[in-house]
């Protein structure tokens, strides 16, 4: 049930965005979260619970790739 | 973010093999739990169980399973509301979760009013719409809760009451570590669960239980990587909190759901499917919100049942699987009394929960 599905603001009308998830357009409450047309959320039962971040996403990636290097290194 | 980006990514073989080599190397028998619906179903649908076993880590699910862990009297309280005449809203698992004589579904078969819903939001349109009493089944962890916490602090339509459901995540692992039937060496923590709560609430547990703790992504290799980061805590001794899900989760969490949490809910003692009453893990709403309380609103109807003693349905396990004691598969009604079109417990019965994920992928 805490499935959350990433997708892309296309519009925004007070709470409500049209969020599309890969093709599909589908409402979503944003009142829970500080987003822009454009930013990308993760959705979970109707509301958008936070922002994803791009940058973080490369960051984390970045932070395998240390634990990966470091452990071969041990 | 594009699809090709996370897909590429985070489901990239290479690292996959390359983390399954690291712990090999590492030589560790660990037993690990997560306590995520989610986290099971890539666990499953991804091989990774079968990977992980491999090389000594044994992973269990825990009460990770919002519908899973409600208890048969809160089944039977929203069952007593649809026979009463009360409009009844819930998430769709909810749906078939058997009480003692009948389930919503069936219920709805008799004439009950009871309409499934994907979001609280669709519970209030629907008071909006009629006269009668709508009450929503508010099921969830601090991922659903904030959603249902925004609709009452805006004081929705006097017909709609909510039956608080809720469960707080980490008050049950402490009651998972601190009943100690399982010799545990780290915890992966749910990763959406966390978006809202931070990674600070689970400090204590680290600190207390000596326990290492990862807080963890969905994709196959988001959780291959949390098991590599507990698994190389376990072998330097040290008993942390980390993050592996930072794409996602801050430390301090979505403040703004935080708050609307505070303000709407006050923490109660509840019990768990398969566990006593643990402390601090439930909410009720605070006074000030008390009319949108369905406990509140319908005595005659609700006060007769917190009253009476239940029972898990005979035979039915899920108490130990919930508490990662037995694998689902190791019931004896599992796949043959017990199955996703007619099931007896509700472990079954939710895509979230570990019995069904097993059956659907066995």
């Amino acid at each position: 049930m805490c499935l959350a599905v990433p997708g892309r603001i296309v519009s925004i009308q007070g709470d409500e965005a049209m969020v599309d998830f890969g093709g599909v357009t589908r409402k979503a409450n944003v009142s829970l979260v500080e987003v822009g047309k454009g930013d990308y959320v993760i959705v979970h039962a109707g509301y958008a619970i936070q922002i994803l971040d791009e940058e973080d996403a490369k960051k984390s990636l970045e932070t395998w790739d240390e634990i990966l290097r470091f452990e071969t290194g041990m | 973010m594009s699809e090709e980006f996370n897909k590429f990514k985070f489901r990239n073989e290479k690292v996959a093999k390359d983390i399954i080599e690291q712990l090999n190397n590492l030589e560790l028998e660990l037993s690990i739990m997560h306590v995520c619906g989610t986290h099971q179903d890539t666990l499953v649908k991804h091989g990774l169980e079968g990977m992980l076993r491999d090389v000594g880590i044994r992973i269990l699910q825990g009460p990770g399973c919002p519908v899973c862990v409600t208890t048969p009297r809160e089944v039977e309280e929203i069952l007593a509301l649809a026979r009463n005449g009360i409009t009844v809203t819930a998430f769709g698992d909810m749906i078939k979760v058997p009480g003692v004589n009948s389930s919503l579904y069936e219920a709805r078969s008799q004439g009950a009013d009871v309409r499934i819903v994907y979001s609280v939001d669709d519970a209030v349109d629907i008071a909006d719409k009629i006269e009668n009493d709508v009450v929503f089944m508010s099921v969830g962890f601090e991922t659903t809760s904030p959603s249902t916490a925004a609709v009452i602090a805006k004081r929705p339509s006097e017909n709609f009451s909510i039956l608080p459901c809720n469960r707080v995540v980490p008050p049950a692992l402490e009651a998972i570590l601190s009943m100690g039937e399982l010799k545990l060496d780290g915890l992966i923590e749910p990763g959406h669960v966390s978006t809202i709560i931070g990674t600070k609430p689970y400090e204590p547990l680290s600190e207390r239980y000596h326990i290492p703790q990862v807080v963890a992504g969905f994709e196959p290799v988001d959780l291959l990587m949390a098991v590599l980061m507990i698994a190389r805590q376990v072998k330097s001794g040290r008993a942390e909190v980390e993050n592996e899900y930072t794409r996602v989760v801050k430390s301090e969490g979505n403040l703004k759901a935080l708050e609307l949490l505070d303000q709407v809910f006050v923490p109660v003692d509840v019990e768990w499917r398969g566990f006593p009453k643990i402390p601090g893990s439930g909410y009720k709403l605070k006074k000030e919100y008390g009319s949108y309380d369905a406990r509140d609103r319908f005595p005659d109807i609700l006060e007769p049942i917190a009253d009476m003693e239940f029972h898990e349905p005979e035979g039915c396990l899920c108490g130990e699987v919930l508490r990662g004691l037995i694998d689902s598969r190791e019931c004896p009604m599992f796949g043959t009394e017990c199955t996703p079109m007619n099931p007896i417990g509700p472990c079954m019965v939710s895509s979230e929960g570990s019995c069904n994920i097993a059956f659907r992928y066995r």
